[in-house]
């Protein structure tokens, strides 16, 4: 019966038939489609994977370069004291000698707009010069000082001259009226053709025609042009002249009162260029007058002007100044918290695994231990800052924003990640090895320690120094016990003074609304990214030189 | 003080080892190498070394711990009570921590009689509490010394303690795990109950309205702050799914597109690439999303004629997908392989195609391993701060709209703890009621994943 069955079945399948061929068709088709979905979800993931990297390179290569401005500065003896060098007015030296390229300057609105171009931290590195060179007081000297934000920006051509003058939407709403036609062109200037009501009951009896309320006869004619959609904010694309046309129009014709007329009102500046030529631009607020433009311009056609490579980035300390902020502190905060992340982590991480991997006995006990471990390694980074912030700051009262705290807080979320690379270590080594030492004479202890650990090292310090990395780009624990202090000195570093971290550094400058932060921030990112990439180089160097396999 | 303390120790540890070295050794050489000595010199000397050492240390940790602490109660105590005794719980900590500044020499304006005396008390009690610390750990360390070096003799089993010692210090750093585990539970819970009493859990469950500051003066409209988080709990869970919704299918399909068609030599090179994406740390990520991806999908939104906010959930939630594919291909990658290739054989024989063997057979079969994956992803998501904290909203608005700002748990405990730590009041003790519900629901999240994965691995095994 299921014979007959099966025979029938076959009999009736035509493999060549043209439905059973569009199936095959079909059903290749379908992987082919699988296919390409994997295919495009790896390409995307790539091509997230460059954008990163690609958007933080172009913002952050700026910054490795610093605008600086050369000045010849006569270190006058009759105002450094040789004794006490620190203590002359610098700030009185260095805008003198750069006032010197502008002799046609004057006037002291426009000399305070001229040093604008200097960075507020010229006088510091001028002072620090002669501090460290006494033996130049009394002659001229060249020195190299930074430009100030704005204008390292515009050398690097990063913020433009001109912007435009108008947002989008507004831009929006002039295109619309044009296409109603309301705007034209009378007397090379432009204008938007409107009804105004001549309202008598704005003219008031007292004052008469003189006193009459114009601006508000113009706002109401504006509102007929944009019907339901009229926002105040509309008002700006009439010049204010056009009251004043009004007024005069109406006292020329006095009996147009109480009459709807067809007037021509001008447009405001803004507006104006846009209908003439194409484009409204307005100078970047950034800077304060066009004068300061032409001034930089002749400081560069002087070849006064350099863009070296800024060793200021990495020494110098914070600053609230873009061109002046350095890294120093936060890559000292940085250096030391992880030192004593590494200090407490390492000999716990491994004593910790030794013991649950080659001496524990399986227990309940040693059940919770490894439990426990596993669900610290998925608690988030942010619950580890609060325990610090409760602990170690509340009850044992440490100090706040020490990188010694930091350090024990990072110890805690790295000890996980070593354990479990410890272990695995421990677990990669032969039994043979234990047997052979155990058969020697070797007391267990003795095993461990002088056979297999030394032979887990290279995978034990893989796991360490990828901990590590994952510990140098936390960021939230070190935000909430306070690693964030702006420090803008690099005098004070100690295990427990106030200080700054990498990652918390990056969110600082991050959080700053200066433009020069941005690829300050950047910067940094590449320098944070590059102490990562060069740690898990030596990861993966130790893992392929040293560990064995047996 | 504390570093030439510490600095003093270790010499005396090393000298201790030393000391018990040598009296080792002149055993040794009184009864001949290998004799009738029960252990190596170098145990003795460790012998020596461990108990010169280790308890004097912990005497350090312990005093320092305790120092600050107590110091500061001898302080209230001392004051006078007239002074104190209207003085609220917030209102005393300002006099103490103005007592101490004052201590440190930062004298601004000033500062009473009674301020100036208690800082000359802290300050003389604050080093006799050093000096004493200096006195007593160093007495210890030298007795100890001398009586563990006493103890030496060519029959005392010198290896058989320090390996004991060996074993309880292994012990001890492996109750660390423990001790963490305790130290968050219970500064959490202990800091939530707090909260609990000044804000009605009920509020804080079911509430629709968080506006958690405080007043500045009484009669100020905000006066109370409200503390209805489900708003957070939504924005949260909002920026969860977009996430999820960029990070699943990428990372599933980059995982199966690696595991079943691709050659060895485009995984060897990918698969690091993916790698790089969860090695890039999170606060790269935020600033990746305030600098590039923000602005893109503003100006994007304006091609299409409507407005999205510069902190939309959707940018903040793309950007955190982008962080959790690895996470995702790398444990799809592991559940698909752990599928046996009997499976595939048989499905082959069938006569499938290969995606047919992975849609109806691979992708069922692993299908424990990646929701395992997935569970663990989305608590990552959840308990992500840096890319949040840049990326999305301060405000907790009520709204499932990706493209209007939200806010989440993290952010909210961030920007409640920046710069303002002190706990007496609703605002900040908010930030670690929050903190105890962010680590039970990833812990939650995290058990569940690893039970499937457990459970359903060993079908295979």
């Amino acid at each position: 019966m299921t014979e007959i069955a099966a025979e029938s079945m076959r009999a009736t399948h035509d493999w060549s038939s043209q439905a059973a061929r569009r199936r095959v068709k079909r059903r290749y088709a379908a992987d082919r489609r699988l296919q390409f979905y994997g295919i495009a979800a790896i390409g995307t993931a790539m091509a997230l994977l460059a954008i990163l990297f690609t958007s933080l390179i172009h913002a952050g290569i700026a910054a490795f370069t610093t605008t600086k401005v050369e000045l010849a500065i006569f270190l006058d003896p009759t105002q450094i004291d040789r004794e006490k060098p620190a203590e002359a007015n610098y700030r009185k030296l260095v805008r003198g000698a750069f006032k010197a390229y502008f002799p046609d300057v004057t006037g002291r609105s426009q000399e305070r707009e001229l040093y604008k171009i200097l960075s507020n931290g010229a006088d510091y590195i001028v002072r620090d010069y002669v501090v460290a060179n006494t033996d130049k007081i009394g002659q001229t000297v060249k020195l190299l000082v930074p430009v100030s934000d704005p204008f390292d920006q515009l050398y690097k051509r990063i913020i433009p001259r001109q912007i435009d003058a108008l947002s989008n939407d507004r831009i929006i709403l002039f295109e619309a009226l044009k296409q109603q036609g309301v705007l034209s062109v009378v007397d090379g200037s432009g204008v938007a053709k409107t009804t105004v009501y001549i309202d008598p009951s704005k003219v008031p009896l007292e004052g008469g025609l003189e006193a009459a309320d114009y601006d508000a006869m113009v706002k109401e004619g504006l509102r007929s042009l944009f019907l339901n959609e009229y926002s105040r904010s509309y008002e700006e694309i009439i010049s204010d002249a056009a009251a004043g046309n009004l007024k005069a129009l109406v006292a020329s014709d006095p009996s147009l009162v109480g009459k709807t007329i067809d007037v021509e009102l001008p447009l405001a500046a803004n507006y104006d260029n846009l209908l003439l030529a194409g484009q409204a631009t307005m100078r970047n607020p950034r800077f304060s007058s066009d004068d300061e433009f032409a001034w930089f311009d002749s400081l560069e056609e002087r070849g006064l002007i350099a863009n070296p490579f800024t060793w200021e980035l990495f020494f110098n300390a914070d600053s609230r100044f873009p061109e002046l902020a350095g890294l120093m502190g936060a890559l000292s905060g940085s250096f030391l918290a992880l030192l004593v992340c590494f200090l407490l982590s390492f000999p716990i991480g491994i004593a910790t695994a030794v013991y649950l991997e080659e001496f524990a006995p399986k227990n309940r006990i040693t059940d919770i231990i490894e439990v426990n471990i596993n669900n610290l390694a998925a608690v988030p980074s942010v619950v580890f800052g609060l325990l610090g912030l409760a602990l170690f700051l509340n009850t044992f009262g440490m100090p706040r924003s020490a990188p010694l705290v930091g350090g024990m807080v990072l110890a805690l979320m790295t000890l996980p990640t070593i354990i479990v690379a410890t272990r695995a270590a421990l677990k990669a080594v032969p039994p043979s090895i234990r047997e052979a030492a155990l058969g020697v004479g070797a007391s267990k202890q003795q095993v461990t320690m002088h056979h297999v650990l030394p032979l887990a090292m290279p995978g034990i310090l893989t796991g360490t120094i990828i901990g590590l990395a994952q510990a140098l780009g936390e960021t939230a624990p070190l935000l909430l016990i306070g690693m964030n202090a702006f420090i803008p000195s690099v005098e004070n570093i100690g295990l427990t003074q106030p200080a700054m971290a990498l990652p918390t550094q990056i969110f600082s400058w991050a959080d700053s609304p200066e433009r020069g932060f941005v690829s300050r921030t950047s910067a940094a990112i590449l320098v944070l990214l590059g102490f990562l990439i060069l740690m898990n180089l030596i990861a993966v160097y130790l893992r392929s030189k040293l560990e064995r396999k047996w | 003080m504390l570093s030439y303390l510490l600095l003093a120790l270790l010499v005396l540890t090393i000298a201790a080892y030393y000391a018990g070295l040598a009296k080792a050794r002149s055993f040794a050489a009184a009864t001949g190498p290998h004799k009738s000595h029960h252990s190596l010199a170098g145990y003795h000397g460790a012998f020596v070394a461990a108990w010169a050492g280790i308890p004097s240390f912990l005497l350090v940790v312990l005093w320092l711990l305790f120092q600050g602490p107590v110091v500061d109660q001898l302080l209230i105590a001392s004051l006078p009570v007239e002074r104190i005794q209207n003085l609220d719980a917030g209102q005393l900590n300002l006099l103490v921590s103005e007592i101490k500044s004052v201590a440190k020499g930062n004298i601004f304006g000033e500062p009473d009689e009674v301020v100036l005396a208690a800082a000359e008390r802290y300050n003389s009690w604050n080093a006799i509490a050093s000096w004493a610390m200096v006195a007593s750990v160093l007495s210890l360390t030298v007795v100890a010394l001398f009586v563990a070096r006493s103890m030496l003799a060519p029959r005392f089993r010198a290896r058989n303690h320090v390996e004991s010692i060996t074993t309880i210090l292994m012990i001890t750093c492996s109750l660390i795990a423990i001790l963490t585990t305790v130290g968050i539970v219970t500064s959490l819970l202990y800091e939530t109950m707090r909260f609990f009493s000044m804000v009605s859990p009920l509020e804080f469950f079911f509430g629709l309205n968080w506006e958690p500051q405080i007043a500045m003066r009484d009669d100020q409209v905000t006066a109370g702050g409200a503390f209805g988080a489900i708003p957070v709990y939504i924005g949260t869970l909002l920026i969860a799914l977009i996430a999820m919704m960029v990070a699943t299918p990428i990372g599933l399909y980059s995982a199966i597109y690696l595991t079943e068609y691709a050659s060895d030599r485009l995984r060897a090179v990918v698969k690091p690439l993916l790698e790089i994406l969860a090695g890039i740390p999170t606060v790269v990520y935020g600033f990746f999303a305030v600098l590039t991806v923000a602005p893109a999908m503003r100006e994007f939104g304006e091609l299409l004629g409507f407005s999205i906010a510069p902190n939309s959930a959707l940018a903040a939630g793309g950007v955190m997908g982008i962080m959790l594919i690895p996470f995702i291909s790398s444990l799809s990658d592991d559940a698909l392989n752990a599928v046996p290739q009997s499976l595939r054989d048989g499905s082959y024989g069938l006569g499938a195609t290969k995606g047919e063997t992975i849609t109806r057979v691979l992708l069922p079969a692993a299908l424990p391993g990646i929701m395992g994956g997935i569970l663990l992803a989305v608590s990552r998501a959840i308990g992500e701060t840096m890319i949040v904290v840049m990326a999305a909203g301060i405000i907790a608005a009520l709204t499932l709209n990706p493209f209007e700002p939200v806010t989440t748990v993290t952010v909210q405990i961030v920007t409640l703890l920046i710069g303002d730590t002190e706990f007496d009041n609703p605002k900040t003790l908010a930030a670690f009621a929050l903190g105890l519900v962010l680590f039970i629901a990833t812990l939650v999240l995290n058990v569940i994943a690893l039970t499937i994965v457990r459970r359903y691995r060993e079908q295979y095994d």
